[in-house]
């Protein structure tokens, strides 16, 4: 573990602060959060929150952690109830966020934001969890793909707090995990293996997407073979017409 | 100096008349001839790498726990295959350049072999005398295909493990024998006996690369007593002539320079382009498994072919007569083997052509097995696009299932297409040259 620390140490220095990690000094306002709920949320999840059929569900469980991760990723708020929540431009203020948060929280007995102490955790039991948990959705590399149904984020972009959250909530078909499926631990040290996945130690060369044979094989007929047949052109005669 | 050197070899083997003949033996000289060439040195630097590797391999799934220098996998069980390959791609010198150069060596040889089969077909090489030829290049290339899959499973990465679970599932598929050659093979259920990995190894670095050879040496063989086939130079060329480059010091030269060049792509790949990273995959617990796994690219047609069959058993009264990976997993391939392989014998009894061939056809002088074959090349095309259909989701957010659909209609729509056009295109090329010429 002493030894993984400088790699962690540059880890972390390498990551730079994303717009949406919070700032000091700005502080929540519910009043102001609660018209921004209203003008931006009731519409699908009602107007207290209570949630609206073929709509968007109740937020009364959703708590701080929810409504922090979907409003910091963009998912929310959605433009159709029945598309996917995808990643896209966070259009509120930090201030807003905060207050918008503060007011959902308002709502039910829902859980704060997590803060995941991942610098000093261990990147190969999160790796382990990863396989067992993650990979079979997120790609073991953090690449992402499909699924019936739905489309999987690489983890490129999620901060450590959102990779804390996204685990506790669950977006979309993504399972949700309570704390006994994974102990506040093992999930620190999920976030260390998701953040070092992130800029693996690698080797060998340019990674082509850590995505394994599909763009290798884009390498080998689009590089390697296209090379050597233009060698067989060069060195061989044409047909004359 | 040298002269008595040769003199000295000569007097003691004989061998003079025989490489006098070789020297002057006469190749074709049109560049398609070379892609042939090419999946040979590839071959070679196949058998070079390969042989610095097993050095290094220890073919045993026995589990271990790992201590070595690669931080992110430290305390993890797995077997000392996978443990050896980690060791030889982090610690061992020019380690990790042989194993990379292998396996992109190993992705151009079958594109090689491709891309020289089709040289072959639609120029009417296979024909007689050379049906024997073809047929014994078409069973190297499937050789090559099964070489492959066993160098990708042999490392037990999550790759390996996953690839085979799905080779499995396919030996089980076959009707009748299937479970019990599933059995066999594996040495019991899936992920099989201890001794799998060390009975794929066997077969792996001696079993089909002595098949290959034996195979490529016969293939050789015919190739130089029936002599290459060429193209009608001039209106004047006939089946008798023989026209083209001597082997020295005509082709050695050429053949000696494409060596190098594909060497150096090879190497160069090898040392400058990622391929197949198991440090970041992991090593293989039954039931893991990681999104958007693929086999290297000349098996995608299978994945294709398992994805786009619809999800049927064939049952009888409540059991299991053909479970549904066989219907793409096995008999597909079989079929695209079959086509191929009695193609030339087809080909005789349609057009009634029983006579020898040393002429080759350019494409578009015999429309029909043009078209016939640009159709069928469409079919497996196409199953090979579908396998990657998830990707093309990921980067084009097309629907997945939507595509699998769209798949299973144009695989029969297009090559129909394909066909009329490329039969046309054939006559239209005819008749232009045609005009042309008067
Ligand atoms: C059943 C598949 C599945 C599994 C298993 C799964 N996820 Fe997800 N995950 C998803 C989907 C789908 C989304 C996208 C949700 C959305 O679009 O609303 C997602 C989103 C995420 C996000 C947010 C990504 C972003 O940038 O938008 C994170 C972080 C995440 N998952 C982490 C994890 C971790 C860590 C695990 C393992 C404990 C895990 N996931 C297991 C399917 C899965
Ligand atoms: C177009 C309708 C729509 C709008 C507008 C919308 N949401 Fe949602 N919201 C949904 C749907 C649908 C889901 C369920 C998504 C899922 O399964 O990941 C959801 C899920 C959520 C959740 C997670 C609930 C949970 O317990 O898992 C939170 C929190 C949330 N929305 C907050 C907001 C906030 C805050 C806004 C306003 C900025 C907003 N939503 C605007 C439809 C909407």
């Amino acid at each position: 573990m002493k030894r993984l620390l400088p790699i962690l140490v540059l880890l972390v220095a390498a990551t730079p602060a994303r717009a949406a990690t919070p700032q000091e000094g700005v502080v929540a306002n519910v009043t102001q959060g609660k018209s921004l709920y209203a003008a931006n949320c009731s519409r699908c999840h009602g107007s207290r929150g209570q949630g609206l059929r073929d709509q968007g569900p109740s937020l009364k469980d959703a708590g701080a952690l929810a409504a922090d991760f979907y409003v910091r990723t963009g998912y929310m708020p959605l433009d159709n109830p029945h598309s996917q929540p995808w990643r896209t431009r966070v259009l509120f203020t930090e201030q807003e966020i905060r207050s918008l948060v503060a007011y959902v929280a308002t709502i039910g007995h829902g859980p704060a934001i997590p803060s995941p102490q991942w610098q000093t955790a261990s990147v190969a039991a999160g790796r382990q969890l990863f396989a067992d948990h993650c990979a079979g959705c997120h790609q073991i590399a953090i690449a992402g793909g499909v699924l019936p149904g739905a489309r999987i984020p690489p983890l490129n972009q999620p901060t450590p707090r959102q990779i804390a959250e996204a685990v506790r909530v669950g977006p979309y078909l993504m399972p949700k995990f309570s704390t006994k499926a994974i102990t506040p631990t093992q999930l620190n040290d999920l976030v260390a293996y998701v953040q070092y996945a992130k800029r693996p130690d690698d080797r060998g060369g340019w990674a082509i997407g850590h995505l394994g044979p599909w763009p290798e094989g884009m390498v080998t007929w689009l590089l390697a073979a296209s090379i050597l047949v233009a060698t067989c052109l060069l060195i061989g005669r044409r047909l004359k017409a | 100096m040298i002269r008595r050197l040769v003199r000295f070899v000569d007097q003691r083997s004989g061998g003079a008349p025989f490489v006098r003949k070789a020297l002057r033996y006469v190749f074709p000289d049109h560049w398609s001839f070379l892609l042939g060439e090419v999946a040979l040195y590839c071959f070679i630097l196949l058998v070079a790498t390969g042989v610095y590797l097993t050095l290094f391999f220890e073919d045993s799934r026995s589990q271990t726990v790992y201590h070595g220098s690669y931080k992110p996998l430290q305390g993890e069980t797995m077997s000392r295959a996978y443990e050896s390959v980690l060791h030889l791609s982090l610690d061992v010198k020019a380690g990790l350049l042989m194993r990379q150069t292998h396996h992109w060596a190993a992705n151009v040889f079958l594109a090689a072999i491709l891309l020289h089969v089709l040289r072959v077909f639609f120029t009417g090489a296979f024909r007689k005398p050379r049906d024997l030829t073809y047929v014994i290049g078409l069973a190297m290339l499937f050789t090559a295909f099964l070489e492959g899959y066993l160098g990708y499973s042999m490392v037990d990465d999550l790759l390996s493990g996953m690839g085979l679970a799905i080779g499995y599932s396919v030996a089980l598929s076959l009707p009748v024998i299937g479970a019990n050659l599933g059995l066999l093979l594996w040495g019991g259920p899936f992920p099989g006996s201890p001794s799998f990995i060390p009975r794929i190894y066997i077969a792996h670095v001696l079993i089909f690369p002595l098949l290959i050879i034996a195979l490529l040496t016969l293939h050789l063989v015919l190739v130089a007593s029936r002599h290459h086939t060429q193209f009608r130079e001039s209106p004047k060329t006939t089946e008798k002539q023989v026209v083209g480059i001597p082997a020295f010091p005509g082709q050695a030269p050429r053949s000696l320079g494409l060596m190098f060049a594909v060497f150096a792509v090879l190497f160069l790949l090898g040392g400058l382009v990622q391929i197949n990273p198991i440090w970041l995959w992991g090593p293989y617990h039954v039931g893991e498994a990681t999104n958007g796994a693929q086999p290297d690219w000349y098996l995608g047609w299978l994945i294709g072919a398992l994805r786009l069959v619809p999800g049927f058993d064939l049952t009888v009264g409540g059991y299991t007569l053909v479970p549904n990976p066989f219907w793409g997993g096995a008999l597909f391939p079989v079929v695209i083997l079959f086509v191929l392989a009695l193609w030339p014998w087809a080909e005789r009894r349609v057009t009634g052509d029983d006579a020898f061939h040393n002429l080759l056809e350019r494409p578009r002088d015999n429309a029909w097995r043009t078209s016939l074959g640009a159709a069928f090349l469409t079919w497996i095309f196409l199953v090979f696009m579908s396998g990657s259909a998830d990707r093309v989701t990921v980067w084009l957010g097309l629907d997945y299932s939507a595509q699998i659909w769209a798949y299973r209609v144009l695989i029969w729509l297009v090559p129909l297409l394909v066909f009329f056009a490329v039969r046309r295109a054939c006559r239209e090329l005819l008749a232009w040259e045609q005009i042309r010429s008067d």
